[in-house]
């Protein structure tokens, strides 16, 4: 594994131990060791074209646990309109000897522009573009699922999840569906008709324009930021009728089986998708989607810069 | 004086049998016996003549973005696909919507003389869909427009259009649609379908395309007017022209090279060469587009041949502009999704490059079968050759050619304009 840009990029295989190694670095992490040298010498560059600071505060985090020299390259400004800022921007952080870009951008596919361009040489890993994925946030939002509901272990062939939100918009939603799937988990999509994509009955998920119907068979309910703009473009009628329609409040809370968590990739929208109650309750698990994050973000570096050599064996 | 004849020794008219075709004075003076004409010879034996090909789509970028492609660069271009006419859109800046500006551009033309140009004029002010331009002024200036397009804008206002349609009528001009209802296409930016929600680009729905036909081709029947659907790119589109044309209205489309072979899974790359407008489609569009092409519901191939600087296209996705090169590579598609699929001949692909497309733009001089006293606008065409598509040897200031590293069939040879060479032996003649 060279890059990380879509999350349909693993299998099973690479996955599975992309969660493995993140548990490891946790468990080790615990026991209050904070660093370890493995990128010593190695320079991480966060490219965030978009304001997010906690991913980039993850990112960050997690190189610096791996003793990697962060650089934090914030581009916010000179973005999509002026396009050749990215190759600019890129070539200079090949002429720093970048070994990693941790790339957020708001124009699907610009990681993949960036990994395949021929501007730089080092690892590419996506942080979110565009509306089209985000797939370290899938990884932790799997990592959290296995937690709690595989006691940290294996597949999550047979779990069941709904996403339910602003699909149509979600990079987090299209990496969630693509590597639950692979991990073997039973997916439903949730939203009115007007925030899924064109074509979603092709995915390899069920769909669903009925929330009630879809919490009583879930084990896990992952509610997405959904933000109240769209409105005015018409994709729903108000803030009430959304929330009234889709929000995961108290009543619906009980609905869901008694071992079903929620979980949310932030920031949420109190009193929108989701209210106060059930977001500050005891099965949601937002908190610790966070820690996770840091987890999974290590392993990723771990994995693309120090841990696998290039014939493909686990150094130890 | 032999020396003021040219012959094209035998050459094969529509790659029927071989002759001799004798120009004098800018015309086809004699088609004579293989061998026996008399004149300064260009040697054509085993080649295909076809009527010089006129291309009623192609921006030439002057003035304003002349770091993208010159009248000069585009008609070299343009001589070197085989063409003998060209019509340059109005998206210029300034734009070209008044008769100042498209005598600019045909006084450009004519220095160059390379091929034809012919300057499309703006439907409205500054492309602006709100104010018709002075339709009338750049008819009757010496550029003669007879075609009008807002290209790179749909005319959406229906009021508007109607009124366009209507006012061309006097001076026998044609409303150039390029159809595209841009409240369904907001920063869109790939074909809508499965592929544009897994990879998180805004759709362009095909029903963005087709429903402004159909309204179209309503307001141009009921005005009984003359409408002419730019790059239709769309089995549903089709459709529409199909019925229009069944109903007697008076439509005509086009259809580009890279629509004929082209897909949407080429953006799973997010390579903005393929990024174009109209996107480029699904496999069912691109046999729908080529049967109706060789049925004759669509009138015409024309390249929509869009130059942009290589910055312009070295960048993410979203950021890059809309448009493919098409004037050297035009012939070659066309070879090779319509004759070497058996589904036109020459004389039709003549029909389709040349003759129908001269006729859609009024363009005098173009389009005449090869026959004596015919103007001499002629492209002779190597059917059995081949060659690798080197976007940086072309003529055009730009390199933005889908079909880089490409081995293509079909060559241009030589191309006589008004009699004289433009080409000879694959390279410009002057
Ligand atoms: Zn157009
Ligand atoms: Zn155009």
């Amino acid at each position: 594994m060279r890059h990380l840009l879509s999350a349909g990029d693993l299998d099973v295989v690479s996955a599975c131990l992309i969660l493995d190694t993140a548990a490891q670095l946790a468990s080790v992490t615990d026991r209050t060791v904070k660093k370890f040298p493995t990128l010593r010498g190695r320079t991480v560059v966060n490219l965030f074209f978009e304001d997010s600071t906690r991913t980039r505060i993850s990112f960050e985090i997690a190189a610096k646990r791996l003793s990697a020299d962060v650089i934090n390259f914030a581009a916010k400004g000179s973005s999509v309109s002026k396009g050749e800022s990215l190759k600019d921007t890129a070539l200079t952080l090949e002429a720093m000897g970048a070994d990693a870009v941790v790339i957020r951008h708001g124009s699907s596919g610009a990681p993949h522009r960036l990994a395949t361009a021929g501007w730089i040489q080092g690892s590419v890993v996506n942080a979110g573009d565009g509306t089209h994925e985000h797939p370290t946030q899938a990884l932790l939002d799997a990592f959290t699922i296995r937690h709690h509901l595989r006691d940290g272990m294996g597949d999550l062939a047979g779990v069941r999840v709904a996403i339910v939100g602003d699909i149509l918009h979600s990079r987090v939603a299209r990496s969630n569906v693509l590597l639950l799937r692979t991990l073997g988990a039973h997916v439903t999509v949730v939203a009115p008709p007007t925030l899924l994509p064109y074509g979603v009955s092709q995915w390899p998920c069920a769909v669903s324009y009925d929330l009630d119907e879809v919490l009583p068979h879930v084990d896990a309910v992952m509610m997405l930021r959904v933000q109240s703009e769209r409105m005015h473009a018409a994709y729903f009628p108000s803030v009430n009728e959304y929330s009234r329609r889709y929000g995961l409040d108290i009543r619906r809370m009980g609905l869901l089986p008694p071992h079903a968590i929620v979980l949310h990739p932030g920031p949420m929208n109190r009193g929108m998708e989701i209210s106060a109650d059930v977001a500050d309750g005891e099965r949601a698990v937002m908190v610790e989607q966070v820690a996770n994050g840091v987890s999974i973000r290590m392993a990723v570096l771990y994995l693309l810069l120090g841990g696998i050599t290039d014939d493909g064996k686990k150094e130890i | 004086m032999p020396h003021d004849k040219t012959v094209l020794r035998g050459v094969r008219p529509y790659g029927e049998d071989p002759v001799d075709i004798v120009v004098a004075a800018g015309v086809i003076a004699e088609i004579a016996t293989a061998g026996s004409g008399a004149g300064r010879v260009i040697e054509a034996s085993g080649l295909i003549a076809l009527p010089g090909f006129v291309d009623i789509h192609t921006h030439l970028r002057e003035p304003g973005r002349e770091d993208a492609e010159t009248v000069e660069t585009g008609s070299r271009a343009a001589a070197l696909g085989g063409f003998t006419a060209v019509f340059a859109m109005a998206n210029t800046s300034p734009v070209a919507d008044t008769a100042g500006v498209v005598e600019q551009v045909w006084h450009l033309g004519k220095a160059t003389g390379l091929v034809d140009v012919f300057p499309v004029g703006a439907v409205t002010i500054g492309l602006g869909g709100e104010q018709l331009a002075e339709l009338g002024a750049m008819a009757t200036s010496a550029a003669q427009v007879r075609m009008f397009s807002d290209d790179g804008k749909c005319v959406h206002d229906a009021a508007i259009m109607r009124r366009a349609l209507e006012y061309v009528k006097a001076f026998d001009g044609v409303i150039a649609q390029h159809a595209q209802e841009p409240r369904l296409t907001v920063d869109a930016q790939m074909n809508e379908g499965v592929l544009s929600g897994q990879l998180g680009l805004t759709g362009w729905p095909g029903v963005a395309e087709e429903s402004i036909i159909a309204r179209d081709v309503l307001l141009a029947e009921h005005v009984d007017s003359r409408l002419h659907v730019c790059h239709v790119s769309t089995a549903g589109s089709v459709e529409v022209v199909k019925w229009a044309k069944s109903r007697g209205i008076k439509v005509t489309a086009e259809v580009t090279p890279h629509h004929l072979l082209l897909t949407e899974d080429l953006v799973a790359s997010y390579d903005p060469v393929y990024k174009v407008n109209p996107p480029l489609r699904t496999s069912t569009d691109v046999t729908a587009l080529r049967a109706a092409l060789a049925e004759g519901t669509i009138d015409a191939i024309a390249t929509d041949h869009a130059p942009h600087p290589h910055e312009d296209k070295d960048c993410e996705w979203a950021a890059a502009a809309f448009g493919m090169l098409g004037l050297q590579t035009a012939f070659s598609i066309a070879v090779l999704t319509m004759i070497d699929s058996g589904l036109l001949d020459w004389r039709a692909l003549a029909d389709r490059m040349s003759v129908r497309p001269a006729r859609i733009g009024r363009a005098l001089g173009h389009g005449h079968d090869l026959k004596v006293g015919a103007p001499a606008n002629i492209c002779v065409v190597d059917p059995r050759a081949s060659w690798v598509v080197e976007p940086a040897t072309f003529a055009s200031k730009s390199r933005n050619s889908p079909y880089a590293g490409m081995t293509l069939p079909g060559k241009i040879i030589h191309v006589l304009k008004a009699g004289k060479p433009t080409v000879e032996g694959g390279d410009l003649a002057c």
